[in-house]
C-alpha cells in the first residue's frame, strides 16, 4: 500500500514539494486537488524533500492536497489499439475512447548503440516532387522542416502524413492552436489516414508540462512500434513550441539561462529526440519530420541553429513552397542513385536552371530588358513553380521525373539545359 | 586506507548528492548501487561530508539512501595492446562488444573491459633480468597491426626499479605478468602488458618537447600550401551548420600522414559515426595497404548519449593518443566538435550552481580549453625516438557566429585556424575554409614568400570584387579586371578540391607543388590581354584544362598531355612578369 502525503510544503509554478521518504528520481506520482487529479513527477531530490512537477500546473493546488506515489516512472500503454486514437501529452485520451492500460513501458529509454546503426538506405516518397525529386526523406532520418510562423507547415505535414509510404504515423502536436488540432483531425479522417495514426497532443491552452511529455510519449511508442517491424514516421510540430515550454520550465525552476533564455541543455534535449531516428537492422525504423517555426525568420535563433546542428538537412518553408535552396537532405545521396538514372541529374539540371531563373526575375524587376534567354527562363520558372514546387502536387516520383523532362522539353532546347547528351538521347520527349 | 562508502542523499539531474562516511577524493570514481545496476560516476565537488557526484548514467529510480562505494581511483583508461581499430564509448567501453551482450540499446550500467583479454600477443622481451627501469621504460613489444606496440612499465610506478624476472618470447594475454620488479624498498611488483591511467592527467614520460615544425600533410591543397598544420600542433575548425566541418574532418582522418588518427564523435550525429564505423573497414590506407581501421580509434560520444561521458570522451581520446605518442609514432586526434563538450560543461556547471560567465558558460571555460589542447605536441622520448600528439577540434559556434566563448577561447591556444564559411558552403565551394579569415602559424610545405604572394593576389581580387559590386564591370580598370580574374582563377582551380574525386581528393605535396608553380606562373605573369571580354574568356578556359588537369593521375599520359597545352596557353599570354604584384609584398 502507497502512503498517501497531505502536505504540500511550497508551489511555485508547476513545482510542489514535499516531505517523503523512498521515492525514486523520476518516480510518478498522482495529485489530487480539487479540480481533479493530475500526474506529476519527481524532478528533484533534497534529503526527505520531494519535489514535484504537475503536469497539469501549479494552478489551484492547495497546500493541503493529496499526493499518492506511484511506484514507478511515466509509462504509457503500447499496443496495436493506439492506431487511429488520439491523446493528450500525458497518455490520455481526448477522443472520448477508452483509456488505455495494458502493456505499458516506459518512456524516454535509453539510446541506440552506434555500433547497431546502420547506414540509410531506402527512400520514402511522399508524392511531393520538392520532397521525392529535389531532396529525398529517406529511412530513419531526421529532418526539421523551418518555418516562418504564418506559412502552411501544418498543412504540408497533413499532406505527407496522408501521402507518405509508411505503415504508421504518429503525430505529436505541441502548443498547437486548437483549430490546428482540428484541422489534422479532419484531414486526417478525411483522407482515411486516421486509422494508421496515433495523436499525442498538446495544445497552447493545455498544460505547459505537458507540451514537454509529447515528444518522448511519440517516440517512445514509435520505438515499440519500430522494433516490431512497422516503418514509423513521426512528426512533430511544433519544436519551437517544445524548446519554448523548456525555457519555461528551467527558468521559473530558477536555472541559469544561457542563449537567449534557453536553458544550457537545449541542444541535449533537442538531440535526446531527434536522435531516436533510427533504422533497427531486421526490424523497422523511425523517421522524424519535425516543424521548427522561426521567430523573425531568423535561423540563428538558437532554436533553429541548434536543430540545424542536430539534424540531417532541413526543408525550407517559404512562401508556400519548399524552397529549393535552402533546403537539404543529407542523405539524399544515399538513396537517389537507385531510383531511376535520369534523378541526379534531372534535379542538378532543373535546380540550376531555376536559380538562373531567378536571376532573370531579378534583371526584369530592375527594370533590364529581356533577352530571349531570359524570356524562356522566365516561362520555365512560372511552369516549375506550378508544375513542381506546389504543395498541392501529387504525383509518384516517376510521374515526377517524367513531368520535368516534358517542362524542359516545353521550354528549351536540348543543348540548352546543360545536361548530358547520353540522359538528353535517353528521355527527352520527342515531339 | 579504507574504501569509502556512501549513500545519496540528493538528486538533480545527472548529479548526485552523496553523504560520505571517509575520505573521498576530487575526481574519484564511485558507483551508486541501483537495484542490480552499477551506475558509474565521478566526484566533482566536495562540501563537508558531501560529495557531489556527476553520474554517467540517466539517474531515474536513484532514491534516498541508495548506496553507493568509493573507488580510490581516478577516472581512469586502460592502456595495452588492442587498443588500434576499436569502437568506444566515452568511458572506452567496447561499443561493438556493448552491442553483443545488450542489443540495440545501451542499457545503463553495463562496464565492459576496453581490451580484448585473451587474445594472445607475440611478446618480445628487451630487458634482462638485473636491469635497472623506471617508468615509461620498454619491457618489451609486442605487434599490434602494422605496429611495434611496446610493453612499457606502467606510468604509474614512481621509483626505480630492478627487473628480478622476465618472461622469454612467446605468446601471452595482457592478464599475464610479463615481468617482475623490485623497488628500492624491496616490494616486488607483477607487471603485465596493460596498465590503467587516469584520463584528466597528461602523461608527461618525455626527455623534453620540442617545437612543432615539420608539417603534417593532409592532402588538401588549401590547408598544406596555405593554412598549414604542424605534427604536435593544434588547429580548430569553426563553422555553422551545414558548412562541412565533419566532412572536413572525414577527409582528413583518411588522408592525413600520421601513424595513428583517433576519431573523437563527442556529441554530434550518430549517423556520421556510423558512416566511418563502416567504411575505414573497406577503405585502404595507402600508405601500408592494410585498412584504414588498423590504423583507427574511435571515440564515440554522440549526442543523444549521456552528458558527463560526453565530457569524460576527449579526455579519454587524447589519453589514448598520448599512449601511442609514447611508442614513438605520430598520433592525430580529430575531436567533433569542442563546442558539444563545453556544452557539456556548461550544464554541469549550471547543476553545481555555479556563478555563471559568458553565455552562461562556466568561468574556468578557456584554461580548460587550453589546457586540453596543450596536451598536443611533438617530443623527444628518453630514447632518443620522436613521437606527437596533433589535434584538430572542430568548433559549432551558435549561430555561426566566431565571437562566441567557446571559438574565442579556442583560436587563443590553437596554432592554426580553419574558419569555415557559409558563403563559401552555399556557393558549393568545397573545403569551405575561407582563405582570407584563416591563419596559421605554422610552416608550410612550400616556399612561404610565393604562397604570400598568391594570398595578397587573393586578397585584391576580393576587393575589386567588392567594387565592382559598386561600380559595376564598366566601372573597373582592365588590370584591376585581371587581378579579380586571378583571385578567382586562383580559388577556383587550387583552394577549391572535390572530396568526392577519386584522384582530385588526394594531392601529394610533390603535385601541389608542382601545381602550384605553373599557377604561380599565370597569377604574377603580366598578360597580354586587351579587353575584359578576352580576358575572361582566356581564364574560364584556363580554369577548365586545370580543374580536368587536377582531375587526372599524377604524371600519366593525361596529365602531360593537359599540362603542356596550359603551358602553351600561357606562353601565348604572357609577356613577363608583373612585378607590381610581387613588389606591393615586399612592402608590408
Amino acid at each position: 500500500m502507497r502512503k498517501v502525503y497531505s502536505k504540500i510544503e511550497s508551489i511555485a509554478g508547476n513545482v510542489i514539494t514535499v516531505k517523503a521518504e523512498g521515492i525514486k528520481y523520476g518516480e510518478l506520482a498522482e495529485v489530487t486537488t480539487s479540480f481533479g487529479k493530475s500526474l506529476a513527477d519527481v524532478i528533484r531530490l533534497n534529503g526527505d524533500t520531494v519535489s514535484l512537477q504537475v503536469y497539469s500546473g501549479g494552478r489551484g493546488v492547495s497546500t493541503g492536497d493529496e499526493v499518492r506515489f506511484l511506484g514507478h516512472p511515466m509509462k504509457v500503454s503500447f499496443s496495436d489499439n493506439l492506431m487511429g486514437r488520439i491523446f493528450t501529452g500525458s497518455g490520455m485520451p481526448r477522443d472520448n475512447g477508452p483509456e488505455l492500460t495494458d502493456n505499458l513501458i516506459e518512456i524516454g529509454g535509453p539510446s541506440v548503440n552506434p555500433a547497431k546503426r546502420i547506414i540509410p538506405r531506402n527512400m520514402i516518397r511522399t508524392g511531393l516532387p520538392m520532397i521525392d525529386v529535389f531532396n529525398s526523406l529517406v529511412e530513419s532520418q531526421k529532418l526539421p522542416i523551418f518555418s516562418v510562423s504564418g506559412e502552411p507547415y501544418n498543412e504540408l505535414l497533413a499532406r505527407i502524413a496522408m501521402q507518405a509510404e509508411v505503415d504508421m504515423i504518429i503525430l505529436g502536436g505541441m502548443g498547437l492552436k486548437y483549430d490546428d488540432y482540428l484541422f489534422f483531425k479532419d484531414t486526417l479522417e478525411e483522407g482515411g489516414a486516421l486509422s494508421r495514426t496515433t495523436f499525442f497532443v498538446h495544445t497552447a491552452s493545455d498544460p505547459i508540462v505537458e507540451c514537454l511529455l509529447v515528444p518522448d510519449i511519440s517516440l517512445a511508442v514509435a520505438e515499440k512500434f519500430a522494433l516490431k517491424g512497422k516503418k514509423v514516421l513521426v512528426l512533430l510540430t511544433d519544436m519551437t513550441n517544445f524548446s519554448d515550454a523548456m525555457k519555461e520550465i528551467a527558468i521559473t525552476q530558477e536555472q541559469v539561462p544561457s542563449n537567449r533564455g534557453y536553458p544550457g541543455d537545449l541542444y541535449s534535449q533537442l538531440a535526446s529526440r531527434y536522435e531516436k531516428a533510427v533504422d533497427f537492422e531486421g526490424a523497422g525504423s523511425i523517421t522524424i519530420l519535425g516543424v521548427t517555426t522561426m521567430p523573425g525568420d531568423d535561423v540563428t535563433h538558437p532554436v533553429p541553429d541548434n536543430t540545424g546542428y542536430i539534424t540531417e538537412g532541413q526543408y525550407y518553408l517559404k512562401n508556400g513552397r519548399i524552397e529549393p535552396f535552402g533546403s537539404l537532405s543529407r542523405l539524399k545521396q544515399q538513396v537517389n542513385g537507385q531510383t531511376r538514372e535520369d534523378h541526379r541529374a534531372l534535379m542538378d539540371g532543373m535546380i540550376k536552371l531555376y536559380a538562373a531563373n531567378l536571376e532573370s526575375v531579378e534583371k526584369k524587376s530592375m527594370g533590364f530588358r529581356m533577352s530571349d534567354w531570359d524570356t524562356k527562363l522566365l516561362k520555365y520558372g512560372v511552369i516549375f513553380e506550378k508544375e513542381m514546387m506546389d504543395l498541392t502536387v501529387n504525383i509518384p516520383l516517376e510521374g515526377a521525373l517524367d513531368k520535368g523532362w516534358e517542362i524542359l522539353a516545353d521550354c528549351f532546347t536540348p543543348e540548352e539545359t546543360g545536361l548530358k547528351t547520353d540522359m538528353l538521347n535517353k528521355f527527352w520527349p520527342s515531339k | 586506507m579504507a574504501v569509502s562508502k556512501g549513500k545519496v542523499t540528493g538528486v538533480n539531474g545527472n548529479m548526485v548528492t552523496v553523504e560520505v562516511e571517509d575520505v573521498v577524493s576530487l575526481n574519484e570514481v564511485a558507483y551508486i548501487e541501483v537495484g542490480k545496476q552499477r551506475l558509474k560516476a565521478e566526484v566533482i565537488r566536495i562540501k563537508g561530508d558531501n560529495a557531489e557526484l556527476q553520474v554517467f548514467e540517466m539517474t531515474e529510480g536513484l532514491g534516498i539512501g541508495d548506496l553507493v562505494s568509493f573507488t580510490q581511483e581516478m577516472l581512469s583508461v586502460e592502456l595495452g595492446p588492442g587498443l588500434l581499430g576499436q569502437v568506444f564509448d566515452g568511458l572506452q567501453n567496447p561499443l561493438p562488444k556493448l552491442a553483443e551482450e545488450c542489443g540495440f540499446f545501451l542499457e545503463r550500467g553495463v562496464y565492459l573491459g576496453a581490451l580484448p583479454e585473451d587474445k594472445k600477443w607475440d611478446f618480445t622481451p628487451v630487458v634482462k633480468v638485473g636491469d635497472t627501469v623506471e617508468k615509461a621504460d620498454t619491457l618489451g613489444t609486442v605487434p599490434e597491426g602494422i605496429f611495434e606496440h611496446r610493453i612499457m612499465v606502467p606510468f604509474n610506478l614512481y621509483d626505480r626499479y630492478t627487473v628480478k624476472e622476465i618472461v622469454p618470447a612467446g605468446s601471452y594475454t595482457i592478464k599475464d605478468t610479463v615481468a617482475k620488479l623490485e623497488d628500492s624498498k624491496g616490494n616486488v611488483i607483477d607487471v603485465t602488458m596493460s596498465f590503467t591511467w587516469p584520463v584528466k592527467r597528461p602523461i608527461s614520460e618525455y626527455a623534453e618537447r620540442l617545437r612543432p615544425v615539420k608539417p603534417m600533410v593532409t592532402k588538401l591543397r588549401l590547408v598544406d600550401t596555405f593554412f598549414p598544420v604542424a605534427l604536435g600542433g593544434t588547429y580548430c575548425i569553426p563553422g555553422p551548420f551545414g558548412a562541412g566541418k565533419t566532412v572536413l574532418q572525414q577527409v582528413t582522418s583518411r588522408n592525413a600522414d600520421v601513424d595513428i588518427v583517433i576519431v573523437a564523435a563527442c556529441g554530434e550525429r550518430a549517423g556520421e559515426v556510423v558512416e566511418t564505423l563502416k567504411e575505414f573497414p573497406e577503405l585502404i590506407d595507402p600508405k601500408t595497404g592494410k585498412s584504414l581501421m588498423e590504423r583507427t580509434m574511435i571515440i564515440c560520444n554522440t549526442s543523444s548519449m549521456p552528458v558527463a561521458a560526453r565530457e569524460a570522451s576527449v579526455y579519454t581520446a587524447v589519453t589514448l593518443a598520448e599512449y601511442y605518442r609514447q611508442m614513438g609514432l605520430n598520433v592525430l586526434l580529430l575531436a567533433d566538435s569542442t563546442s558539444r563538450w563545453a556544452q557539456a560543461m556548461r550544464e554541469m556547471s549550471g547543476r553545481l550552481e555555479e556563478i555563471p560567465g559568458e553565455e552562461a558558460f562556466p568561468a574556468y571555460l578557456e584554461s580548460t580549453i587550453a589546457s586540453f589542447y596543450e596536451r598536443a605536441g611533438r617530443v623527444r622520448l628518453k630514447d632518443g625516438t620522436e613521437g606527437s600528439v596533433t589535434i584538430g577540434g572542430t568548433v559549432s559556434p551558435a549561430g555561426g557566429n566566431f565571437e562566441e566563448p567557446v571559438t574565442q577561447a579556442t583560436l587563443k591556444v590553437v596554432g592554426a585556424f580553419h574558419g569555415l564559411s557559409r558563403e563559401r558552403s552555399d556557393a558549393r565551394k568545397y573545403p569551405a575554409i575561407h582563405p582570407l579569415e584563416s591563419w596559421s602559424k605554422y610552416k608550410g610545405v612550400l616556399n612561404e614568400s610565393r604562397t604570400e604572394v598568391a594570398r595578397s593576389i587573393i586578397f585584391r581580387g576580393n576587393e575589386v570584387e567588392q567594387m565592382m559590386k559598386v561600380v559595376g564591370e564598366e566601372g573597373t580598370s582592365i588590370n584591376d579586371y585581371i587581378i579579380y580574374l586571378k583571385g578567382d582563377f586562383i580559388d577556383s582551380v587550387y583552394l577549391q578540391q572535390n572530396s568526392f574525386d577519386p584522384v582530385d581528393n588526394s594531392v601529394s605535396t610533390e603535385r601541389q607543388e608542382h601545381i602550384f608553380n605553373i599557377m604561380f606562373d599565370i597569377i604574377t605573369g603580366a598578360l597580354d590581354l586587351d579587353s575584359k571580354e578576352s580576358a575572361r574568356t582566356w581564364f574560364y578556359q584556363l580554369r577548365q584544362k586545370f580543374i580536368d588537369y587536377n582531375g587526372v593521375d599524377w604524371q600519366c599520359a593525361d596529365f602531360k598531355k593537359l599540362e603542356s597545352e596550359i603551358l602553351a596557353m600561357i606562353k601565348e599570354k604572357k609577356t613577363g612578369v608583373d612585378e607590381s604584384l610581387l613588389a606591393k609584398q615586399g612592402e608590408e
